[in-house]
C-alpha cells in the first residue's frame, strides 16, 4: 500500500480552492463537499447530476480522497454508508431515478444514524422523464421516500453559491446529529454559472461527529446524549460495535417488540425536531408588513423574489419566505409572519411542499399553488398573478 | 467481558451450570446465544470456522469487521464480537466496499446467504470481483431462502422443491465457484459444513492475503430444503455430502467446476482458483499519487 494508506482521515492535504470563481451549482456543491471534509464519493452517473461525479473523480485524489463509481445508486448509497462508519465524510449524487433506488439505503441510514450527505439535482419526472429539464417533483420523496416512520432534513439552495454554502452545511449538520442528509438541487441551479467565492479553509466552522469519551465496556452503540443523539465509535475503534435496521435496543442488538419500537423510532423523530437551531434556515425578503407572502425554493425563489419587487413597484404588500431548510418545514418562522392573509407556493411540481404549509397556515391564511408538471422555469409574472388573483370561492 | 463472566450471566446458561464456558466464549456476543438457527442449520459450522479463522490469523480483535445482509447467514452479525454491520438485503458488498476503501487497515468479511449475495446481490458480487475489491466474501449456500420458510432462490439445483416451487424447479441454479472465477475472483473455494477443518484452514490462510476472496460454504438447512427434498435431518444432510463429495484439491488451486450442483450427483469440492492480482485500492493509490502530482 503506498500514498494512498490511511489519507481519508489526515487532515494534511486539506485544500479548499479559496478564492473567487465562475462555477456551476454541480461543481459548487462538489467543491462544498471538499471544503467540508468529503473524502469519499460513490455515485452513478446520471443527467443532470453527473457533473458533481466528475468533479469529484478530479478532485478527490488530489487531496488524497476516493472516488468510485458504482454498479448502480443501490450500491452507491450502501457505500456511502460503509465509508462513513470508518469515520470518513462521503457523500453521493443523483437524480430522480437512482434517487428512487437510493431510498432503500437511504432508510437504512436513518435506522443506523449514519451521517452522510446525497444530492439530488431534480430534473422533471416521474420515471426518465425530462433528463435535461427542471423538476422539483422530488420534495415528497425527500421527506417520505424510504419506508417507515423517520424524519428528514432537507435543503434546497437558489443559487450556486447557496449550492456550495448548503453543502458545507449539509455535512455539518449530518455529522453533529449523526443522520443522512439531502440537498435536492434542481437542473437550473444544478446547470448554471455564476460566481463562487469559497473562503479560505476554516472560515466556515467544520463539524465532527461526536465520539465515545467512555471505554468500550462503558459504551452503548445506541445510548443517547441529552441531545438524542448517540456518540460513535467507528469501524476499528475497539468497541465491537453493532449495527442493524432490525429495530435495536441501545446496545444494536435486535429486539423486535413494540416496546423497542417505541422507544427507537420517536427518538430518531424527536432527535431531528429537537434540535431545529442545528439546521434551520429561511430567508426573508420584505415580509415585515407583507399580507401577502411568496413561499420558494431552489430556482423558482429567484423568480420568487423577483415577482415580490414587480408587485412593490405597484404597491401590494407582498413578501417572500424562503426556506433553506425545506423539511422539517419551518413552522414556527412560518407562523411568526403575523400579517399574512395570503399564501402563495411557488415551485415545479404539481403541488408537494405546498401541502405542509396548508396544514401549518391553512387555518389563518389562503394557501394558493403555482407550479408546471416539470420542465419550466416558473415565471415572476406568473407567481405575480397568483399572488394578485381575487379571492378563490369557498365552497 | 471475560468468558467466566459472559457464562455466568447468558440467558442460555441458565439451569445449566454444569456446562462451563466456552473457549470461544469472549469472541462472541454471548450474552445473545442460543442463535436463531435451527437445529441441523449448517450455518453455526462456519460461523465457528470462520472465529478460528481469525483468531488462526491473529487478526486484532479491533480490525476485524463482519458485514452481513438479510437472511439466516447474515445473523452472524449478532453472535461473533467485532465491529458488525447488519445491512440492507443484497447490500453487503457495496457497505463493505465503502468500509474497507476508507480504512484499508480493517479485514472486511462479507458473510452472507446464497439469496442475498447471488440475487439481489448478485450485480453487487460480479462488480466488486470484477474491481478486485480487497473483501472476503463467505457464502453460506443451503439451496434455499431459509429465514421466509423455503423459497427457490438463484442456487436451488434444477428440479428441486421448494415453497415456490412445488413442481420441481422450473430454473437452473448459477454455479457459484465458476460464477466468481469468471468475475476475476483472485481466491475461489468451496468446502461443505463437513469438512470442518478444511474450512478453518481455508479461513486462517485467507483472512491473511488480499484481493477478492470468495468461499462458497454448502451448509444444510434440514428445516426447509432438507425435508421437503427428502434428504433428512442435519445430520442425514451431512451424511448425503459425505456420500456425494468429490474432493478436487486441498491447497493447490485446481480447474474450477463446470458443472451445476445437482440433486443426488457427485458435489465437487476444493480450492478452485488462489492467484495473486492488485487490487483497486492498490490502483487507486497511483491514482492519488498522478493526481497530486499532475496538481501540486
Amino acid at each position: 500500500m503506498s500514498a494512498a494508506q490511511n489519507l481519508i482521515l489526515s487532515p494534511v492535504w486539506d485544500r479548499a480552492r479559496t478564492g473567487t470563481h465562475f462555477l456551476s451549482g454541480d461543481h459548487a456543491c462538489a467543491e462544498g463537499a471538499i471544503y467540508a471534509g468529503c473524502r469519499f464519493f460513490a455515485g452513478y452517473p446520471i443527467t443532470p447530476a453527473t457533473e458533481i461525479a466528475e468533479r469529484l473523480a478530479e478532485r478527490l485524489p488530489e487531496i488524497g480522497g476516493q472516488y468510485i463509481q458504482m454498479e448502480d445508486e443501490i450500491a452507491s448509497m450502501a457505500a456511502i454508508l460503509g465509508a462513513s462508519v470508518t469515520g470518513a465524510k462521503s457523500m453521493t449524487a443523483t437524480s430522480g431515478p437512482g434517487f428512487s433506488l437510493m431510498m432503500e439505503n437511504l432508510g437504512l441510514g436513518y435506522m443506523e444514524e449514519i451521517p452522510t450527505v446525497v444530492v439530488d439535482v431534480q430534473r422533471g419526472g416521474p420515471s426518465t422523464g425530462l433528463p435535461t429539464s427542471v423538476g422539483q417533483q422530488d420534495m415528497m420523496q425527500a421527506r417520505f421516500g424510504p419506508h417507515g416512520d423517520f424524519t428528514s432534513i432537507t435543503f434546497s439552495p437558489q443559487s450556486p453559491q447557496e449550492a456550495f454554502n448548503l453543502t458545507v452545511h449539509a455535512f455539518n449538520v449530518a455529522e453533529r446529529l449523526r443522520t443522512p442528509v439531502l440537498l435536492m438541487m434542481d437542473e437550473v441551479v444544478g446547470h448554471m454559472y455564476e460566481r463562487v467565492v469559497i473562503p479560505p479553509a476554516g472560515e466556515i466552522p467544520l463539524v465532527s461527529r461526536a465520539r465515545p469519551t467512555v471505554p468500550p465496556e462503558e459504551y452503548h452503540t445506541y445510548r443517547p446524549g441529552p441531545d438524542l443523539v448517540p456518540p460513535m465509535a467507528l469501524a476499528g475503534d475497539g468497541y465491537s460495535v453493532l449495527f442493524t435496521g432490525l429495530t435495536h435496543d441501545e446496545d444494536g442488538r435486535p429486539v423486535t417488540t413494540y416496546a423497542a419500537q417505541k422507544v427507537l423510532v420517536p427518538r430518531l423523530r424527536e432527535k431531528i425536531l429537537r434540535n431545529r437551531e442545528v439546521y434551520e434556515r429561511v430567508g426573508l425578503y420584505k415580509t415585515e408588513d407583507a399580507t401577502t407572502l411568496v413561499i420558494s425554493y431552489g430556482i423558482t425563489a429567484r423568480s420568487a423574489r423577483r415577482a415580490v419587487d414587480l408587485g412593490r413597484e405597484k404597491g401590494l404588500p407582498i413578501g417572500l419566505f424562503r426556506p433553506l431548510s425545506v423539511w422539517p418545514f419551518p413552522a414556527e418562522k412560518l407562523r411568526s409572519l403575523k400579517n399574512v392573509k395570503r399564501i402563495v407556493v411557488a415551485e415545479i411540481n404539481m403541488g408537494q411542499v405546498v401541502l405542509e404549509v396548508r396544514r401549518i397556515a391553512g387555518p389563518y391564511a389562503e394557501v394558493l399553488h403555482v407550479g408546471n408538471a416539470g420542465g419550466h422555469v416558473i415565471s415572476a409574472e406568473t407567481i405575480l398573478e397568483a399572488c394578485t388573483a381575487p379571492p378563490e370561492a369557498k365552497p | 467481558m471475560t468468558a467466566n463472566a459472559s457464562a455466568a450471566t447468558s440467558p442460555a446458561m441458565n439451569g445449566m451450570a454444569h456446562v462451563g464456558p466456552h473457549p470461544y466464549d469472549h469472541l462472541l456476543r454471548s450474552a445473545d446465544l442460543p442463535t436463531i438457527w435451527c437445529p441441523g442449520c449448517g450455518i453455526g459450522t462456519a460461523v465457528g470456522a470462520l472465529i478460528y479463522g481469525f483468531e488462526q490469523a491473529a487478526i486484532p480483535m479491533e480490525k476485524r469487521v463482519i458485514v452481513g445482509g438479510i437472511g439466516c447467514s447474515s445473523r452472524i452479525v449478532f453472535y461473533a464480537k467485532t465491529d458488525a454491520y447488519h445491512t440492507t438485503h443484497g447490500r453487503t458488498i457495496p457497505f463493505a466496499t465503502g468500509i474497507k476503501l476508507c480504512n484499508p487497515t480493517l479485514n472486511v468479511v462479507v458473510f452472507a446467504g446464497d439469496g442475498d449475495l447471488f440475487a439481489i446481490g448478485g450485480n453487487h458480487f460480479i462488480h466488486a470481483a470484477r474491481r478486485n475489491m480487497d473483501l472476503l466474501v463467505v457464502c453460506i449456500n443451503n439451496f434455499n431462502y431459509g429465514m421466509t420458510g423455503g423459497q427457490g432462490g438463484p442456487t436451488t439445483p434444477a428440479g428441486a422443491l421448494s415453497t415456490t416451487t412445488p413442481y420441481g424447479n422450473a430454473e437452473f441454479p448459477f454455479n457459484l465457484p465458476e460464477l466468481a472465477a469468471t468475475a476475476g475472483a483472485t481466491y475461489v473455494a468451496r468446502w461443505t459444513t463437513l469438512d470442518v477443518r478444511r474450512l478453518r484452514n481455508t479461513f486462517a490462510d485467507v483472512l491473511k492475503r488480499h484481493g477478492f476472496r470468495f468461499v462458497e460454504v454448502l451448509a444444510p438447512c434440514p428445516v426447509s430444503f432438507g425435508k421437503t427434498n427428502k434428504i433428512g435431518s442435519g445430520v442425514e444432510e451431512m451424511e448425503y455430502y459425505e456420500g456425494l463429495e468429490v474432493l478436487k484439491s486441498r491447497v493447490e488451486a485446481t480447474e474450477v467446476p463446470k458443472t451445476n450442483i445437482e440433486l443426488g450427483k457427485p458435489i465437487i469440492v476444493g480450492t478452485f482458483v488462489d492467484r495473486e492480482a492488485e487490487t483497486f485500492r492498490d490502483r487507486y493509490a497511483r491514482v492519488i499519487d498522478k493526481a497530486r502530482g499532475s496538481k501540486s
